[in-house]
């Protein structure tokens, strides 16, 4: 077991000799909250890519508490315990808020049940919905959004759809969650609601986070450590404070 | 020699399916959706003939071009804008709607049987054991034309242009004051014009014409604007010669003739399973 | 009592209404009140149902277009004629005969479905549309040139037609059959996992729900059942044409479901019903000289139809005279719910989806190719 949640060694993606990505390495600890941040269109998101395999990695390779995850595919590395958001919110918009988190909870262990019982209508199809439906509408109240369980994704305001999706990512049950900007587009009122939900989610969940974020003050209020990115590239890397201290980062985001 | 006249006939009938599938990939490109009521506009064009062809030949083509474009330009007035915003599978079925409509509308006009519409007897061209016929000459010489002319239309006039730019992003373009309704006019005039042309030089090959004239040739134009990526003006030009070419060839060898039509299907699927967008489509990356 | 009032009777209302209906029919045909006009009328519509059915599962609930279903249906009407026709001596023509050919006809249609399905994970919007509805016109023209001995080429496979008049009762029990297991389907884990692909594929996938496997079992239940339609056909006939299976039927199936609302099983029950009887009743009240109004009418129908359900411009007018606000003021909201009221709403499938993303062109290419992963030694 490697002491390590998530290593990743000298990941990196080239398109068409573009290099979005190169010897990026993070190693992140059980239970930290981490931060990844950069300039616009400095790899971040391409990092997000590579380590849930919407990209695969033309260099490099990365691991989830020791097990090489290259080369497998979304929903398997998924299976095996990365979770993420997206930059732009991605729901499933004409499904009830209950629903995308159910889909969530659709690979778990415990709500096993094969097409031919859900079919047959066994026993089996009616536990197993009542249990995920009971199961979800736990994980929402921990996000306040149990009172909205009914109503359709594309109906909720922004905040609770960013808030969401990090619910429905949560319900597969992660050792690493990544979200893809949480606080974009969020007023300081919402943003110190995320703030404390994410450090709820911690708390009870067991999970670890790496997060994108522009809003230096929400990383630098939540981040135990962060790596700063720029053109594909890691500049900077350490505590937040030190990291954000870094001449290299003052220069990339501020210019000379 | 055999192996010179099929390909020269596979390249007129893909003349041909290259101004239909023009029609559709324009339409495709501009207003976003499937105009499966333009394989018809090809037969209301060759009916048309039928009517004016009495009087005299030249108003007959000149008299189909115009009405065909005055069936476009109203049938999307009337069928296709009001639906403008709503789902493109609600305008898909409204236009096979329209479809039905055009037919049953010969169907009452004309009646079902075949009728004849003999325009002109051209003739065969014989160099040495070379015979193709006129026509197919005429076919092929005017759909380049048609195709050359249309190309520099696109690129080089401010309408042309204008196309691009609604065809690339409407709102951009309406910001940019393009008026965006005589424009997808204009597209679907044009198309119908090319349909018009395309059921005149059907008519020059067989001269007989029935409510389902249009019926497969769209289709197949259909088929070929895809093969060479929806959207794309020369992905149609080269989609319909291609098609044209291998349905020549498939037809000339007794064998597989009668699988024509299941080998041109074969080839599209081939053609996007290897490449999803077509031969040029664009392929656009969502962004994760 | 407080199990009834759980009880999700909404799920249950279309099974009791088709076998209402189905009990009243076959009380009146075994009493001798229905003329074989009626219920061969009857077998068309549930042959109609199930393929409407069958289809609003991939195009309702998976979300990809396919122009392509009567193609499965020809598989099931061939395979399964040839087999009852090669079994009807031995076996007899009678109910043996219908099931294994009705099984061998679903499970090559299923065949053909997997293979349908295949493409549908690289293709989206109309470039899939145009494959399936070519491999439709492929199966129709091979076909339409088989011999006369294995399957009639262009004349035809002539089929032991099974002219019952208790048919119409084998029909509907295949349509309770269709309806339990896609509603079944739908309705359970398995079907949140398709809906969730049609709703965002991108998103399916990072929630770790297996993209492949699920529009493939979407693609083969729908075939399968196409298959047992066109077995069903067969039967109703004593020749099955390859020209009856062409696009325009697979379109003529599309309309149903998409006249019936995107995503609502009932809606596609309702609309195949209405398409299928306007069209045999106009067939009968229209003859003569007046045949030719029948398409006049059935296109300008569709026509209004579509633009009244779906104009933007009519959305106001729309909102105002609805079948729903109207069931509401007659009943005076004894039946009508306002409040999102979750139990009742978990397992809501919304009717209405924006099917936009359906039929453009903004997709994923899931397979835009880095440059080669540089070898070892190359990284210094």
């Amino acid at each position: 077991m490697s002491e390590f949640v998530l290593e990743t060694q000298n990941l990196g993606i080239s398109f068409g000799g573009l290099r979005a990505a190169s010897g990026v390495n993070l190693q992140i600890k059980k239970g930290e909250i981490y931060g990844l941040i950069g300039p616009n269109g400095a790899g971040k998101t391409t990092i997000f890519n590579l380590l849930t395999g919407v990209y695969q990695p033309t260099e490099g390779t990365f691991f989830l508490n020791g097990k090489e995850l290259r080369r497998m595919s979304q929903e398997r590395i998924n299976h095996e315990g990365i979770a993420r958001t997206f930059q732009n919110i991605r729901l499933f918009n004409n499904m009830t808020v209950l629903r995308n988190v159910m889909v969530g909870l659709h690979n778990r262990e415990e709500f096993r049940c094969s097409m031919a019982e859900s079919l047959l209508r066994l026993p089996r199809h009616f536990r197993v919905e009542k249990e995920m439906k009971a199961r979800a509408l736990e994980i929402l109240k921990i996000f306040d959004l149990h009172e909205e369980s009914g109503t359709l994704a594309c109906n909720l305001p922004y905040g609770k759809q960013r808030k969401l999706e990090i619910a429905r990512a949560l319900a597969t049950d992660p050792k690493l969650l990544l979200l893809d900007e949480p606080a974009a587009g969020m007023n300081p009122h919402e943003t110190e609601d995320l703030r404390r939900t994410v450090e709820l989610l911690r708390e009870q969940f067991d999970v670890t986070i790496l997060l994108i974020e522009h809003d230096l003050k929400f990383v630098s209020g939540i981040c135990d450590r962060i790596t700063v990115l720029n053109f594909g590239t890691v500049i900077a890397q350490g505590t937040t404070k030190e990291a954000l201290s870094d001449p290299e980062v003052i220069k990339a985001y501020i210019g000379k | 020699m055999d192996f010179l006249i099929t390909f020269v006939n596979g390249l007129s009938l893909g003349g041909i399916y290259a101004m239909i599938a023009l029609g559709y990939t324009m339409v495709y490109g501009i207003a976003k959706m499937l105009n499966f009521a333009h394989g018809d506009i090809i037969m209301v064009g060759g009916y048309t003939i039928l009517v004016f062809l009495a009087i005299n030949p030249w108003l007959a083509i000149l008299a189909s071009v115009v009405f065909c474009m005055m069936m476009g330009i109203v049938i999307e007035k009337v069928a296709y804008k009001p639906l403008r915003g709503a789902s493109p599978l609600a305008v898909l079925i409204t236009a096979i709607g329209v479809s039905y409509l055009l037919q049953s509308i010969a169907q009452m006009a004309f009646g079902s049987a075949p009728k004849f519409v003999v325009i002109a007897n051209l003739g065969t061209l014989k160099l040495g054991e070379l015979a193709v016929g006129y026509s197919t000459i005429i076919t092929l010489a005017c759909s380049l034309v048609v195709m050359i002319g249309l190309n520099l239309f696109v690129k080089f006039t401010k309408t042309g242009r204008a196309m691009i730019a609604v065809s690339e992003d409407k709102g951009a373009a309406q910001l940019m004051g393009i008026n965006v309704n005589s424009i997808i006019m204009i597209t679907f005039a044009i198309g119908s014009a090319l349909a018009s042309l395309a059921g005149l030089f059907f008519l020059l090959k067989a001269p007989t014409i029935t409510p389902t004239f249009g019926a497969l040739p769209g289709i197949k134009a259909f088929t070929a604007a895809v093969i060479g990526g929806i959207g794309s003006i020369p992905g149609a030009m080269i989609g319909g010669l291609l098609l044209g070419i291998i349905e020549c060839f498939a037809q000339s060898i007794p064998a597989i003739a009668p699988y024509t039509d299941a080998i041109e299907f074969s080839i599209l699927i081939v053609i996007l399973l290897v490449k999803p967008t077509g031969l040029l489509g664009k392929k656009r990356r969502e962004k994760v | 009592m407080n199990k009834l009032k759980h009880f999700k009777w909404k799920r249950y209302l279309n099974y009791t209404v088709i076998a209402v209906i189905l009990i009243v029919f076959s009380v009146m045909t075994l009493t001798g009140g229905l003329p074989k006009s009626t219920t061969f009328n009857l077998e068309k519509i549930a042959i109609s149902i199930i393929l409407a059915v069958s289809l609003s599962l991939v195009v309702g609930f998976l979300g990809e277009l396919s122009l392509g279903h009567a193609g499965f249906m020809c598989v099931g009407a061939y395979l399964g004629g040839k087999v009852s026709a090669l079994l009807v001596d031995s076996l007899g023509n009678g109910i043996l005969t219908f099931f294994i050919s009705l099984l061998i006809g679903g499970i090559c249609a299923g065949i053909c479905g997997f293979i349908i399905g295949l493409p549908a994970l690289r293709l989206k919007g109309d470039y899939l549309a145009i494959t399936t509805l070519a491999f439709g016109e492929i199966v129709r023209t091979i076909f339409q040139n088989t011999s006369d001995e294995t399957f009639g080429g262009a004349i035809g496979l002539a089929t032991p037609r099974f002219n019952q008049k208790y048919f119409f009762i084998i029909c509907f029990v295949l349509v309770l059959v269709t309806l339990a297991v896609i509603q079944n389907l739908i309705y359970s884990k398995h079907g949140r996992a398709i809906t969730a692909i049609r709703d965002n594929e991108i998103a399916a996938k990072a929630t770790g729900v297996n993209v492949t496997r699920y529009k493939l079992i979407g693609f083969i239940v729908a075939a399968v059942f196409a298959g047992f339609a066109g077995v069903l056909f067969s039967y109703t006939q004593s020749n099955v044409s390859s020209a009856t299976f062409d696009y325009n039927y697979s379109i003529e199936i599309l309309v149903m479901v998409v006249l019936g609302g995107m995503g609502s099983i009932n809606g596609s029950i309702v609309a195949a019903t209405a398409v299928t009887f306007l069209n045999n009743k106009l067939a009968t009240v229209l003859t003569g000289n007046l045949a030719v109004l029948k398409d006049l009418i059935y296109a300008l129908i569709l026509i209004m139809i579509v633009i009244y359900n779906n104009s933007p411009k009519l959305a106001a007018f729309r909102e105002r005279y609805n079948f729903k606000n109207l069931f509401a003021k007659i009943t005076k909201n004894r039946f009508s719910k306002h409040e999102a009221d979750d139990t009742g709403r978990w397992d809501v499938v919304p009717t209405k989806i924006k099917m936009d993303a359906l039929l453009s062109t903004d997709f994923v290419v899931n397979d835009i190719k880095p440059d080669q992963p540089k070898g070892d030694d190359s990284h210094e």
